[in-house]
């Protein structure tokens, strides 16, 4: 092809690009515009002075830093619960062959695709009759559970990457499975292993409906949830205040996302994925 | 396959089966306590006339509900609101875009590149009721979109108002295509140079190597991408209810939320429920399909 065809076909891509971009820009522009104009309302624009007012109205215990403990409590828990039973759950699935290894991965990828939202109104009843309704320990278990199937899934096609061989080695030293795995296997996985471990946080510190339902008492909500207290009182939000929060809230997500994004770029078909 | 011969500890083969399989123990646990046990519950609570107020006991209905659901019209306003929704901002807007971009992307600019992909996975990595309230902002009235429909000199509406569905569609296909991107992306970079290149030599046009060689090529991409992205969808929750709580009136109460009117603000878990067993039902029904797609590679 000439170079100057591949140079107009470069520019029009480019062009077209820049288009969706400019259109998706524009709510993130919002609140980060918002977040330090003294007067900020419902549209993007240039703020007309700037203010850390915002941030220092909101950074107060009621309505930021309980929130964001209580969401750090509830999706670490669950994060350490997930990574740490689905690396032993990944572990027999990657390394024996087993008659039970196939329906079992089956069960779980079809669990990974079911909607969680349907089941919370029966998950609701349930904890209100087994008394885990409005208790953290039953909001980070269920959690759990819900973040399994595919830290599960991801785990075992990341440990299926790491060579036997290596392993052999440790086992004629004498280690057993156990210490194999976590001297040999999972520092070699480690790329994986924060890659299933920064997906299960984000997943969890983003989700709203989970401890929406399975929490009541206002000093236990997450973040998530206490967020829509900006909107308590109709017709008097203080828009500047919700992004300043919004900003707040979503920063530790996206540092997490920019520390695997790379690897999560690289290995991001599905199907590659499936097939480990 | 087994230990190497040489594995120093001999135990009897049962002993070692029961070890092998433990460490799948506390996994399986979890699952079977809080994901099968509220999907019985589930089943069983949707036969049931349960309600919130604290009744004694509650008693087996048989298909009251389900007869009643296809006799309400609210009902059937959510499955049809759901359907839009769905074919909206899932099949066609976030898989067409995702597409787009992956395409563009290969023949763009590194910078122009890095930035778009930049800012569209950052709507993805967002909090869902974040996403909710700057899409909120974006549609109400006197929001940045009549702001920019004022630069053209048309008139301003409350979208959220007017078009509640449309505006909630466009806020999922703003928060979900940066998966259909990466999905896309990855597909497209596992195609050989040599083939674009040879139908390129051959003559054939954009759109026709587009339709009769990449699409042919990614199918199986695409059929993993639409399942997700349904599935993704038929479950949005926060997202419409920070933006118009289903309203107004019910023309944005996709299934998921009329599911949780009826559990808590009518009291009736049991009719809930039972919306929510064909939601789980339908949900599970394009599992199946998904897992097909991928059946050879388990």
């Amino acid at each position: 092809m000439p170079r100057s065809q591949r140079r107009s076909r470069r520019l029009a891509a480019d062009l077209g690009l820049l288009v969706v971009a400019a259109a998706f820009v524009l709510p993130l522009a919002w609140v980060l515009l918002s977040a330090v104009d003294p007067h900020a309302d419902l549209r993007v624009k240039i703020p007309d002075g700037f203010t850390f007012g915002n941030l220092d109205a909101v950074l107060t215990p009621d309505i930021t830093y309980t929130p964001l403990l209580n969401s750090l409590i509830l999706c670490g828990g669950a994060t350490v619960l997930t990574v740490g039973c689905a690396a032993l759950a990944a572990y027999p699935l990657s390394r024996y062959r087993s008659r039970l290894n196939r329906p079992f991965l089956l069960s779980i990828l079809f669990a990974t695709s079911l909607p969680i939202t349907a089941i919370m109104v029966p998950v609701y009843a349930l904890f209100v009759q087994i008394n885990l309704i409005d208790t953290v320990q039953g909001t980070i278990l269920f959690f759990t559970a819900s973040q399994l199937p595919f830290a599960i899934w991801l785990m075992k096609n990341f440990m299926d990457g790491v060579p036997k061989e290596l392993e052999e080695a440790a086992w004629t030293d004498g280690a057993n499975a156990a210490q194999s795995l976590v001297r040999i296997v999972l520092p070699l996985m480690g790329p994986g292993l924060a890659v299933v471990t920064v997906f299960a946080f984000v997943m969890m510190w983003g989700n709203f409906f989970v401890p929406f339902m399975l929490l009541l008492s206002p000093d236990q909500m997450p973040a998530s949830v206490s967020i829509n207290d900006f909107f308590g009182n109709r017709g008097s939000v203080a828009y500047g205040q919700l992004a300043a929060f919004s900003v707040i809230y979503s920063t530790p997500v996206i540092l997490l996302y920019l520390l695997v994004a790379r690897r999560m770029g690289s290995g991001f078909t599905l199907g590659g994925a499936v097939k480990g | 396959m087994s230990h190497p011969a040489s594995h120093p500890v001999s135990r009897s083969p049962l002993t070692r089966r029961v070890l092998r399989v433990l460490p799948l123990a506390p996994a399986l646990v979890l699952l079977l306590l809080f994901l099968g046990g509220p999907i019985v519950y589930c089943a069983y609570l949707a036969f049931t006339d349960l309600q919130l107020t604290g009744q004694a006991h509650s008693s087996f209905v048989g298909l009251a509900n389900f007869r009643r659901a296809f006799h309400d019209d609210a009902f059937l306003n959510a499955v049809w609101l759901t359907l839009v929704f769905t074919v909206l901002s899932a099949l066609v807007g976030q898989n067409t875009l995702g597409l787009a971009l992956a395409t563009l992307m290969r023949r763009a600019s590194k910078p122009v590149r890095t930035l778009t992909g930049g800012i569209v996975i950052t709507a993805w990595v967002l909090p869902e009721v974040v996403a909710g309230f700057l899409l909120y902002a974006f549609f109400r009235r006197e929001g940045t979109l009549d702001a920019l429909l004022g630069l053209l000199h048309l008139p301003s509406e409350n979208w959220l108002f007017t078009l509640p569905i449309l505006a909630v569609s466009f806020a999922n296909v703003w928060r979900g295509t940066a998966f259909s991107m990466l999905v896309y992306s990855a597909a497209l970079d596992e195609i050989p140079n040599e083939i674009e290149e040879s139908a390129e030599v051959d003559g054939a046009g954009g759109w026709r190597r587009m339709w009769h060689i990449t699409l042919p090529m990614i199918r199986r991409s695409i059929g993993t991408n639409l399942m997700l992205n349904t599935l993704q969808t038929l479950s949005v929750f926060g997202l419409i209810w920070v933006m118009t709580r289903g309203g107004p009136g019910d023309r944005s109460q996709t299934l998921p939320l009329f599911m949780y009117e009826q559990a808590f603000q009518n009291s009736m878990i049991g009719y809930g429920t039972a919306v929510a067993l064909l939601l789980l039902l339908v949900g599970s029904l394009f599992s199946v399909v998904y897992m097909r797609l991928l059946r050879t590679e388990v």
